[in-house]
């Protein structure tokens, strides 16, 4: 019997089972191995190092700290703040928060998944951009508001937040 | 002459950083040895960047909009030549923002440098922790909680000092632990925030307080990952109160001996309720416990555990201070002190302001805020997030304080003030904070994981045209049964704003049920998009913006839409300049 789910939610390829380098985790996990309660530390800490959560990591955290892989994974699907798969070079974090939504962020969305072509979580081919929406950034004075690595971006039209997006893009393939 | 400028989130996010890179430039090119200042968020976001200039006769001038081009002149006319530039002036209008408030949590927030624990204590900082040291007993310190009337400004409102009581008197051996919730959770919300940021060891003297008054040895910070400033410069006072003797072995040469430590939490909403926030410490999934026992009992690692949010610690070292009795002179017969309310939505002033309990929301929306953007006519304002109401324009003349904001249906909740107004659609509103909740449902009350997704689906059937007769019935019946069902304040409170808006705006539903009409033109399902033939010039700009090419006419003719491929995008109507398209 097939599962309903269909093909993208399969186990393969919500956690890609790629190749990675396992050295700067030890360093994390040597410190915190011993301190109880620290696994989401570690988990922080691990996502730091590769920008998301590879599935050998979790492995790797299971078989060091003594927790079983359910326990690690049960924990890191539980947040948010938690990714699987790897990021493009520029991580759009569009605010959907409340003072946001009031100001059209609906629409501001609509723009930047036309200009990438993609949707919320995905990645564009080239991998220069992910874009994610977010709960709320804090700065609800200037909503609408997206933050890409970092620098926010506030008081969007769905003009303006294209022009970002372009600007990033010109630099990108000049340089 | 002295500079400073407002380095909270809000001022970095509107451009400060780049106002501070032109005038070290400027200050520099002209060599005039003056340093630039800094302090957290001053509360009025919607004029950031903003810079102040204090001239040696004390006269105190607060530049808004600050651009760096602004900035150029500012140095030439008003630090060289000695007359504010009025026209960059905060106007006196806007000022009134300020001067309207009442600041007791936020008495230091854009008046001190965050980053330096000297500039706290020169403004009376730890003196408050020093006199409970030395001079009060444990059950003194909480008589004077007690008398103050604090109640926890997370949301729920329970009374503080009780809490403390409670893990004061606490069976079983130390350690006991000390909690600050600083995972602001509510998206719209950004009060912790600002306080961590502007004044991170009002906070930290609050928990210390509370340290001693309980006996406790530790205390963590529960913060939200998203707020790296505010970590950061938690991280700074804590080292610098370290330095300082503040924390560590003996404090003030007493035997009282405390520490802090910060722990970044990881982004879920139910972690706001306390024993989700205590298994996520742990390193679990932040799933809530049934109480009791109550952490006060059996918190952190099943020790006692005092849990308070940013706010009512922020409280504590001014009401040690001044006396419980100054700060339960503020407010009304439940609700005493002040409440900090982070205002945004449709307003014209948005920002962070704190307000004696019992004023108008009125006051607040109107006199404070400036009123609606564009003067619009206000619908409603939403308080309390996703675990609250919204409440309607007839009734804001409601006091501010617990009590009187529950009878609306709404709660005080953690301070979020979300003003909405004509455009604003009831509807898709709930749906909005239903689709929130649905997806932050810990998962383990069946009511809560089944029933909030229940009440999403059937509220995107409405907002999509698809609504049927009982709908508002079965809305309200599984709102019921949810709030019965659930565990935690999440469950039980998430069918509030569905709930709230049902009552208040159920012609609006109904529109949308039978009519198949949006009267706020938000649903878009439900719009339908025609070109007025007598505004229409045949400019072609709509054709050309039509995704869908939907749009057909001649140039210099009326174009029409047609309705089979229209896809309600709306783009037409945004890019059109004669108000040609007609939505309906």
């Amino acid at each position: 019997m097939q599962c309903c789910c269909g093909e993208e939610n399969k186990l393969e390829n919500r956690f890609p089972d790629t190749e990675v380098d396992l050295k700067p985790l030890d360093v994390v996990l040597e410190k915190y191995k011993g301190i109880k309660g620290s696994l989401i530390t570690i988990l922080q800490k691990t996502q730091e190092i590769y920008g998301y959560l590879p599935r050998r990591a979790l492995q790797h955290i299971a078989d060091v700290i003594g927790v079983k892989p359910a326990k690690i994974l049960g924990a890191a699907t539980f947040y948010t703040q938690f990714r699987f798969q790897p990021i493009g070079k520029y991580l759009v974090m569009l605010c959907q928060g409340t003072a946001c939504h009031v100001n059209g962020s609906e629409k501001i969305e609509d723009a930047i998944c036309d200009e990438l072509k993609i949707k919320d979580g995905e990645t564009t081919e080239d991998r220069l951009f992910t874009l994610e929406n977010v709960a709320c950034l804090g700065c609800c004075s200037l909503a609408p508001v997206m933050m890409i690595n970092g620098e926010a971006y506030g008081k969007l039209t769905p003009e303006s937040a294209r022009k970002v997006i372009r600007e990033i893009f010109k630099n990108e393939t000049n340089s | 002459m002295r500079v400073r400028i407002g380095l909270g989130s809000c001022g970095i996010a509107a451009g400060a950083k780049k106002v501070i890179a032109e005038l070290e430039k400027k200050l520099a090119e002209k060599d005039l040895g003056i340093k630039i200042e800094q302090t957290g968020c001053i509360g009025m976001c919607f004029n950031e960047p903003l810079l102040e200039v204090f001239d040696d006769e004390g006269k105190v001038s607060l530049y808004g909009k600050v651009t760096p081009e602004a900035v150029d002149r500012i140095v030439e006319e008003h630090i060289i030549g000695g007359s504010p530039v009025t026209e960059f002036l905060v106007s006196d209008d806007d000022m009134t923002f300020l001067t309207r408030q009442k600041r007791v949590a936020l008495r230091n927030c854009g008046n001190i440098d965050p980053e330096n624990i000297d500039d706290y204590m020169a403004n009376n900082g730890y003196k408050a922790f020093e006199k409970c040291l030395k001079e009060m007993t444990q059950e003194e310190v909480i008589e004077q909680i007690k008398v103050s009337g604090l109640r926890g400004r997370g949301g729920a409102g329970f009374p503080t000092w009780f809490k403390w009581n409670a893990t004061l008197n606490a069976k079983g051996a130390p350690p006991k632990y000390i909690i600050c919730n600083a995972d602001e959770g509510d998206p719209g919300a950004f009060m912790d925030r600002s306080l961590l940021e502007g004044d991170p060891n009002s906070v930290m003297e609050g928990m210390m307080i509370a340290g001693y008054a309980v006996g406790a040895s530790e205390g963590v910070f529960y913060v939200r990952a998203e707020y790296p400033l505010a970590i950061k410069r938690l991280e700074m006072a804590i080292e610098q109160a370290r330095e300082r003797g503040l924390l560590g072995k003996n404090i003030l040469g007493t035997n009282f001996s405390f520490d802090l430590r910060i722990k970044a939490g990881a982004g879920a909403f139910v972690c706001g309720e306390e024993t989700a926030l205590i298994a996520s410490l742990e390193g679990e999934r932040g799933m809530p416990r049934l109480k009791p026992p109550f952490p006060a009992q059996k918190g952190y690692w099943q020790q006692p555990t005092n849990i308070n949010n940013v706010e009512t610690y922020a409280n504590v070292p001014w009401i040690l201070f001044n006396g419980g009795s100054a700060f339960s002179a503020m407010g009304t017969a439940t609700s005493k002190g002040t409440k900090v309310f982070a205002l945004a939505g449709k307003i014209k002033r948005g920002g962070l302001v704190e307000v004696p309990m019992g004023i108008p929301l009125r006051e607040v929306i109107f006199g404070i805020g400036g009123g609606i953007t564009d003067d619009r006519e206000i619908k409603g304002v939403q308080m309390g997030g996703p675990s609250g109401g919204c409440i309607p324009k007839e009734l804001l003349d409601t006091p501010v304080d617990y009590e009187s904001i529950v009878k609306t249906g709404a709660i005080m909740g953690s301070g979020g003030m979300i003003v909405m107004d004509e455009t604003t659609c009831m509807v898709d509103m709930a749906k909005f904070f239903l689709d929130f909740t649905q997806k932050e449902s810990c998962g383990k009350c069946y009511h809560c994981r089944l029933g909030t997704k229940r009440m999403l689906e059937i509220l995107t059937r409405i907002s999509e045209g698809e609504g049927k007769d009982g709908d508002i019935e079965i809305l309200d019946e599984l709102a019921v049964k949810i709030k019965e069902g659930s565990l935690c304040g999440l469950g039980q409170s998430a069918p509030n704003p569905a709930q709230s808006t049902v009552r208040y705006f159920r012609k609006e539903y109904e529109k949308h049920i039978y009519d198949h009409k949006c009267p706020s033109k938000k649903c878009k399902a439900l719009l339908t998009f025609t070109i007025d033939e007598d505004k229409c010039t045949g400019c072609t700009l709509c054709a050309r913006k039509c995704a869908v090419e939907a749009i057909k006419g001649e140039k210099k003719k009326a174009h029409t839409i047609d309705q089979t491929l229209c896809i309600k995008c709306g783009n037409c109507a945004d890019v059109c300049r004669f108000g040609a398209v007609m939505i309906d």
